[in-house]
């Protein structure tokens, strides 16, 4: 998509000790894999999301590296366990270094 | 002798069943789409209508597409509606108006729209609702169209039908729709193509079956704009339409064209019942 990118997330609000969620993550990105060429055979540049992390509380719970073949407007779901109260971060690293980020925040009971 | 008879009619039978058996063949994704395993929901549609059972695109998909689109979270074709609730209030054009000036919330003045288009508009033409929005835009906004199929006429189209999601598609085809909708029948049974298909050739004879690795829906448009893996964005409808014509390797016509609106009516009254779905997610 053309637009500004706009990471979504969906995380519970609460959870309780020692519970392990899931966390539904989903980003509109082009994912141009840099293998196409356009009408005037010229290779369309590579622009992708390469990597994502998140992090609980400052602590990286999940990471991973993307490569070429992940589908544009790429849809992740992990799970995390919870132990503390806090913020989880979200972030995904675009190929020009830009930064798409996001949160949610977790009470823990 | 007589033993080997016997199971020669046994082998005899049990070619038979597999035969008759729907599901022996998969999909790529190595699940039988729910058609085949005989989990779908038909509608009943009108006597007029010359299929006996009314089934969306989406039964003939495997489970793994059908989670996507059943899910909004996961359904990327949400993108699209959030840039088109966006879009809805940002003024645009000379007249300094959005959509918004006019008819205020979506989630009320918009419901039941998208379910009743293509509609006839009062300068006598056909319009859908892409053709509809540019309208608004030329008239009323002073703006200039939306290109066919670009991102912000998608999401504009997606948000609108959107508001009529699970509505029942009913179009008027009487009156001064009903050239229009002679017009879009007569495409439908026409042959094209080096292969001599028409529409019906696949999707009203042969819907449920495999055409090489393609399992045949009932070629019917109520999940559209609809988000296509194979094209990794939303689509039109007639940019669905453009493919079929180009798989029969015909020549096609334009998106937006009068040849593609008419059918688009004929289409959406073939489907008349069926729940629309935008957006929905197709393979």
């Amino acid at each position: 998509m053309s637009t500004a990118v706009k990471p979504r997330v969906k995380a519970p609000a609460k959870a309780s000790k020692g519970e392990i969620f899931e966390v539904k993550t989903l980003v509109n990105h082009e994912m141009e894999s840099g293998q196409r060429k356009d009408r005037q055979g010229a290779v369309i540049p590579r622009k992708i999301i390469k990597k994502f992390t998140a992090r609980y509380n400052g602590r990286v719970v999940f990471s991973c590296d993307w490569y070429p073949s992940i589908s544009s407007n790429p849809y992740l779901a992990f799970n995390i366990k919870a132990d503390e109260s806090g913020t989880i971060q979200y972030v995904w690293e675009d190929d020009d270094g830009t930064l798409y980020e996001a949160e949610s925040k977790l009470a823990v009971n | 002798m007589k033993i080997k008879a016997s199971a020669l009619g046994a082998l005899a039978m049990a070619a038979v069943v597999t035969a008759a058996l729907p599901g022996a063949a998969q999909n790529d994704q190595g699940e039988k789409p729910s058609f085949l395993r005989n989990e779908y929901q038909a509608v009943k549609p009108e006597k007029a209508n010359p299929l006996t059972e009314l089934i969306s695109g989406y039964f003939f998909r495997s489970r793994e597409t059908q989670a996507l689109q059943d899910d909004d979270f996961l359904n990327p074709g949400f993108l699209w509606v959030e840039q088109g609730q966006d879009l809805w209030s940002k003024p645009e054009g000379e007249a300094g108006k959005s959509c918004a000036d006019c008819h205020q919330d979506a989630a009320a003045t918009m419901k039941g729209v998208g379910a009743s288009y293509p509609k006839v508009q009062p300068d006598g033409k056909l319009a859908n609702l892409e053709g509809r929005i540019n309208l608004c835009r030329t008239q009323y906004m002073k703006a200039p169209e939306l290109k066919y199929d670009s991102d912000p006429l998608l999401a504009l189209t997606a948000y609108v039908r959107h508001q009529s999601r699970g509505m029942p598609v009913k179009v008027a085809i009487d009156g001064t729709a009903a050239p229009y909708f002679e017009k879009g029948k007569e495409f439908y049974y026409t042959r094209r193509g080096q292969l001599d298909f028409s529409c019906a050739s696949c999707h009203e004879t042969n819907y449920g079956h495999y055409l090489r690795a393609d399992f045949l829906s009932q070629g019917q448009s109520n999940g559209f704009p609809t988000y296509r893996l194979k094209w990794q964005k939303l689509g039109s409808l007639h940019r669905r339409l453009e493919g079929c014509v180009q798989d029969t390797r015909g020549e096609t016509f334009k998106r937006g064209s009068e040849e593609f609106l008419a059918l688009e009516l004929y289409l959406a009254w073939r489907g008349q019942g069926l729940p629309v779905e935008t957006p929905s997610v197709r393979q």
